[in-house]
């Protein structure tokens, strides 16, 4: 049972944006709490004075929260309260709280406060250096996955749940005229220009509200409170039919031809397990005409000595969390800044009535209009002044401060220390640039804001405020507005009527360029700098990687691990090549930076899912019988979509058994297959018989109404990859049968060649492949079988093997093909697919007398291969030709067009004497059936590794024979006959076979032909 | 994801309905008999793969299943113009 605390320590009694009258009770770490709506997971934690969420990936030090937006690197939850309903890898900060809401911390084992990997970081860097899991864990090689499972357990990377998840997700694909991501200044203005436009617009923000930054300050914009413009404006929009807003929806991908998606929470944000089947998280594919980015910018903390001990935060963060929470994080606050900006994080938190021990500004010089408000409250300022380091381990307890030189890299004089408990950092803004990455967009370094900013993009992109580099409020609404304006004016529409609102004007010292605070010690001696806290980066494992050899930040980066996994580089990705700059004498934008790739945070499966699981996964084709097929007890085997009967087995019998009935019966009487599924394409046109020709191997030309044919398709390159009977219907009318798994590729083919090569030709293909329901019945007794049911002629006389003919089968209307492929008097009964299952019970009314014995894919296959016939696909794979397969036959070498196929097949390669070629296999010992793909050896007791002369394609238990028979490849086979070939198994047996025809049955053909 | 033009239809729609078929403009050798092994062998296998501009064919596969012409920047996924088959390109890959 959950502990009860209610320990709201560090929450102030009014202000912020959640509601006091909604308390809502949570657990983390088997341990409850209590928070309000409207707070984060990560508010919530901080209210409660909870210090650590969980220990580093690497070195397993305690963490906390130091964001309080999606850069946050720490707070990386397990969320869910049954097995089900897990969800990995759950940012605090981007995680509404809930009623009932229950997780635990992803990093720390067995708890966060006593972890037992917490030695490993203890004995520092040393044992983990960078490129540590190549160094360290590597070799033994057979010892890798022990040690993987070691190391995800003990440094936790989030886990999968063992259930099935109960929630129900959804995709949705939109199109638009203007996405605007980002609903900050930026956004909402470039939002409300497009709308009163009259464009359709998108607004997508990945908080729960629609104001970014102005959510947590206290400027005026209009002359009034920021967050009642935001009121406003949001209110306009939702009124436009040609608006959509979407909160807790985070545009993760910007794809090409400006494709994007949006990953939208819903319940997931209000409840453990959806109610009433609503929908969890949607992601929406939009199509946009054009987009506005408006993602804002993260502030960079800067690189102290040990900077990820809990308490140290990057300075907006605290801000937010006072402003919009009411939660102040601390109680004496050291803040260390590059610039002005960051002096609100001062001035809030003193404010708030809580102690700000000391504003450190790396600067010499600052009189801006917050540093002036600073100096009023009577704040400590030390200029030209940094933190070297920190002090505590599961939180801050005191703080050193030295004085900088000019240029920030050398500490001067001695180093003083306060007390605290917090240390908010800022070394200015890196704009959010990732989605104009995604789409292979290079960034580029900019001097004057001090970051990188988006490059020239090949999409229909536009981009305004902060991620450009404007920071104050007054331009990120201009930009805004020109964005929309801009937007509107290239898709032809009308400018909006509207303007910039009046906003305060701040006086601003430069910002000084600064990333890495230096430290008394030189870096690798110095207590850990930490750039990327997430991947547990530091400044001296870059300056090591950097010594190693690896100059290109590229490789930096994956020596490192930086910006890895669900990081992506936010905060620590322009410090770390900072680092890197330094060390290698190198400006930044000579060192460059890695590129951003899709997703910006991440998202779960479901999402991506959306409907297309369990049974919509994929759809499925059912032949018109499989009713009957499912009521008769058959097994089924996919082939492509189609489910097709495998084998009927009885009660009791086995696998084999059961083939061997079906086989037995088929021969000594008459069988029926569902053969509804081969691939039917109907081909007309005067040159028609022309196309036949060039298509097939063999010769069209001759084949009169009423005849069929079989035919063997090759690619330009000689070898085969389909097979299938086709007839004459009429003068220019053709029925192209083809395999099952094949048919779509073979219209295709004929498509292309029509289209690309021949298109003087008249020809037209249809598949009607679905129009038609296909059983074939195959026996001595198919013909008086058929003959109870038939208006037709169907003896001897008047209908010889390879005819068809139309007739009335069942009273309905049929067309019976009279081909085999068992080997025995058969006929393929074609009738329309809605007549499919009267006739197949029709004929087993009639079929009683006869024994008539439904059978499958497998008994095909076996029927098949005791008379030596191919299946295209097993018996062929892309390497073989027609002669391969001792099938010259079916090749005309006299047709006048050069068929496809002909040219491949005569080239110096195709033409050798030791080719492998298919032969029948007839094992020395009957009962043995050879398994499918051995390797044939000449000589099995060559040293290995042997020689390998040919793989077995085809290999059965036949009933019939009372022997195993099989078919397969052989080095020069067709001139081996008799000889010997051997197969290894891994079991150790070696199996003998003689090399024999393929025809194990009836090789006279005379069993077909009665 | 690409948006494609597809010249038949007179629409642009999702990747999703189209399949590539390799490279434009490769013609089957009037005579193939007459071809040596090595002319057929370049025939049936060699193929540019260029960054940057190159015409490629393409087919609507889940649309009205006709084929066509695309220039492409493989690089940036730009699609210059599409053009029926037996048109020829008006922006020529170098």
């Amino acid at each position: 049972m959950a502990q009860q605390t209610n320990n709201e320590t560090r929450r102030l009694s009014a202000g912020g944006r959640i509601d006091r009258s909604k308390p809502i009770t949570f657990t983390f770490n088997d341990k409850q709490y209590k928070g309000y709506e409207g707070d984060t997971l990560a508010s919530a934690l901080l209210a409660n004075g909870v210090d650590i969420i969980g220990r580093s990936f690497k070195y397993s030090r305690p963490r906390g929260i130091v964001a309080a937006g999606a850069e946050e690197p720490n707070a990386i939850m397990q969320l869910g309260a049954t097995e089900a309903t897990q969800i990995p890898n759950v940012r605090a900060t981007q995680q509404a709280l809930y009623d009932g809401l229950v997780c635990k911390v992803t990093n720390g084992w067995p708890n966060v406060d006593n972890d037992l990997m917490g030695w490993v970081g203890k004995l520092g860097g040393k044992m983990m250096p960078p490129g540590f899991y190549y160094k360290t864990f590597m070799y033994p090689k057979s010892m890798w996955e022990t040690y993987e499972s070691y190391i995800r357990k003990a440094a936790g990377l989030g886990r999968s749940p063992k259930e099935n998840d109960p929630d129900r997700y959804d995709n949705m694909n939109q199109h638009c005229d203007v996405l605007v991501v980002g609903g900050g200044p930026a956004g909402l203005m470039a939002a409300l220009t497009a709308a009163r436009g009259g464009a359709r617009v998108i607004l997508a923000d990945e908080q729960n509200e629609f104001g970014g930054s102005l959510l947590s300050s206290k400027e005026s914009i209009g002359n009034k409170p920021a967050t009642e413009w935001v009121d406003d404006v949001v209110t306009e929009l939702a009124r436009f039919d040609n608006v959509q807003l979407l909160t807790h929806a985070t545009v993760n991908g910007y794809h090409d031809h400006n494709f994007l998606t949006i990953h939208q929470h819903l319940t997931d944000q209000s409840f453990d397990k959806a109610p009433n089947g609503k929908i969890c998280q949607r992601l929406h594919r939009v199509r946009a005409k054009w987009v506005v980015l408006a993602t804002g910018a993260h502030e960079r903390p800067l690189v102290y000595g040990n900077n990820d001990v809990p308490g140290c935060m990057v300075a907006n963060a605290v801000s937010t969390y006072i402003q919009r929470y009411g939660v102040v994080p601390g109680k004496d606050l050291v803040l260390m800044t590059t610039n002005d900006n960051a002096y609100r994080a001062a001035l809030d938190w003193h404010d708030a009535g809580h102690n700000v021990v000391a504003i450190v500004d790396t600067r010499k010089n600052s009189k801006g209009t917050l540093v002036e408000a600073a100096r009023e409250r009577g704040m400590t300022v030390m200029l030209g002044s940094g933190v070297v380091d920190v002090q505590g381990s599961k939180r801050v307890t005191s703080v050193s401060i030295a004085k900088l030189n000019e240029a920030g890299d050398q500490v001067e004089g001695s180093v003083i220390e306060v007390k605290a408990d917090t240390v908010a950092s800022s070394g200015g803004w890196s704009p959010v640039i990732h989605l104009s990455c995604h789409t292979g967009s290079r960034p580029v370094w900019s001097d004057e804001v001090v970051g990188f900013l988006p490059g020239p993009s090949q999409q229909q992109q536009l981009t305004a405020g902060a991620m450009n580099g404007a920071y104050s409020t007054a331009a990120a609404l201009e930009q805004g507005m020109n964005a929309g304006q801009s937007a509107l004016e290239k898709l032809a529409m009308k400018m909006a009527d509207v303007s910039v609102p009046e906003t305060e004007t701040l006086d601003e010292a430069e910002p000084m360029a600064l990333f890495h605070i230096p430290h008394p010690k030189p870096t690798h001696k110095a207590p850990k700098q930490f750039v990327d806290l997430q991947n547990d980066v530091t400044a001296a494992g870059i300056e090591l990687a950097c010594r190693e050899g690896f100059e290109s930040i590229e490789h930096v980066k994956r020596y490192t691990a930086m910006g890895f996994g669900t990081d992506q580089g936010k905060l620590g990705n322009i410090n770390g090549m900072a680092i890197a700059a330094k060390y290698l004498k190198q400006s930044i934008p000579e060192t460059g930076t890695t590129i951003f790739r899709p997703n910006y945070t991440p998202v779960t499966f479901g999402a991506i899912a959306g409907r297309d699981c369990g049974e919509l996964f994929e759809p499925k084709r059912y032949t018109a019988m499989h009713q009957w097929h499912m009521e008769h007890g058959a097994k089924f085997e996919d082939v492509g979509q189609w489910k097709r009967p495998w084998y009927y087995p009885k009660a009791g019998e086995t696998m084999q058994e059961a083939l061997n009935r079906e086989c037995l019966a088929t021969r000594e009487s008459v069988g029926i297959l569902d053969a509804s599924t081969l691939g039917k394409i109907d081909i007309q046109g005067k040159d028609a018989r022309e196309f036949l020709g060039r298509v097939y191997t063999n010769a069209w030309a001759k084949l009169a109404v009423g005849k069929c044919r079989y035919g063997l398709m090759c690619g330009e390159d000689g070898m085969v990859f389909d097979d299938g009977v086709t007839s004459c219907l009429a003068e220019n009318h053709f029925l192209m049968t083809t395999t099952t798994g094949g048919a779509a590729h073979v219209l295709s083919w004929l498509e292309l060649y029509h289209q690309t090569e021949w298109p003087e030709l008249e020809v037209y293909f249809t598949s009607v492949t679905d129009h038609w329901a296909t059983m074939t019945i195959s026996g001595p007794n198919s013909r008086r079988l058929l003959e109870t049911l038939t208006d037709g002629d169907v003896s001897k006389e008047s209908m010889s093997f390879m005819d068809w003919r139309a007739m009335t089968v069942a009273g309905v209307p049929a067309r019976v093909f009279r081909i085999s492929f068992t080997g025995e008097l058969s006929f393929e009964i074609n009738v329309q697919a809605n007549y499919g299952m009267h006739v197949w019970k029709a004929l087993f009314e009639q079929g009683k007398q006869f024994n008539l014995t439904p059978y499958g894919t497998e008994t095909m296959h076996i029927l098949r291969a005791e008379k030596g016939f191919i299946i295209a696909g097993q018996d062929t794979d892309g390497s073989v030709h027609p002669f391969d397969l001792g099938m010259p036959w079916a090749v005309s070498m006299q047709k006048p067009f050069s068929f496809i196929g002909k040219r491949g097949m005569q080239r110096e390669d195709c033409v050798r004497k030791d080719r492998k070629q298919l032969v029948g296999l007839k094992t020395t010992d009957p009962s043995v059936v050879l398994p499918e793909g051995a390797q044939g050896v000449f000589d099995p007791k060559a040293s290995i590794p042997m020689p390998m002369v040919g793989h077995v394609s085809s290999s059965y238990w036949s009933a019939n024979l009372g022997r195993s028979v099989a078919m397969g490849f052989v080095k020069g086979g067709h001139d081996k006959m008799g000889q010997k070939v051997y197969y290894p198994l891994v079991d150790g047996r070696v199996v003998e076979a003689e090399i024999c025809s393929p025809v194990f049955l009836d090789p006279k053909g005379e069993r077909q032909n009665v | 994801m690409l948006h494609i033009y597809c010249p038949h239809c007179g629409e642009s729609r999702d990747e999703e309905e189209f399949h590539p078929a390799g490279q434009a403009h490769i013609e089957r050798p009037k005579d193939p008999d007459a071809c040596t092994d090595k002319e057929w062998g370049e025939f049936l296998y060699f193929r540019r793969n260029p960054r940057g501009v190159h015409h490629e064919l393409w087919v609507h596969a889940a649309g009205c299943r006709k084929f066509f012409n695309m220039t492409r920047n493989t690089q940036t996924y730009e699609i210059k113009e599409v053009y029926k088959l037996g048109e020829q390109p008006s922006v020529v890959a170098e």
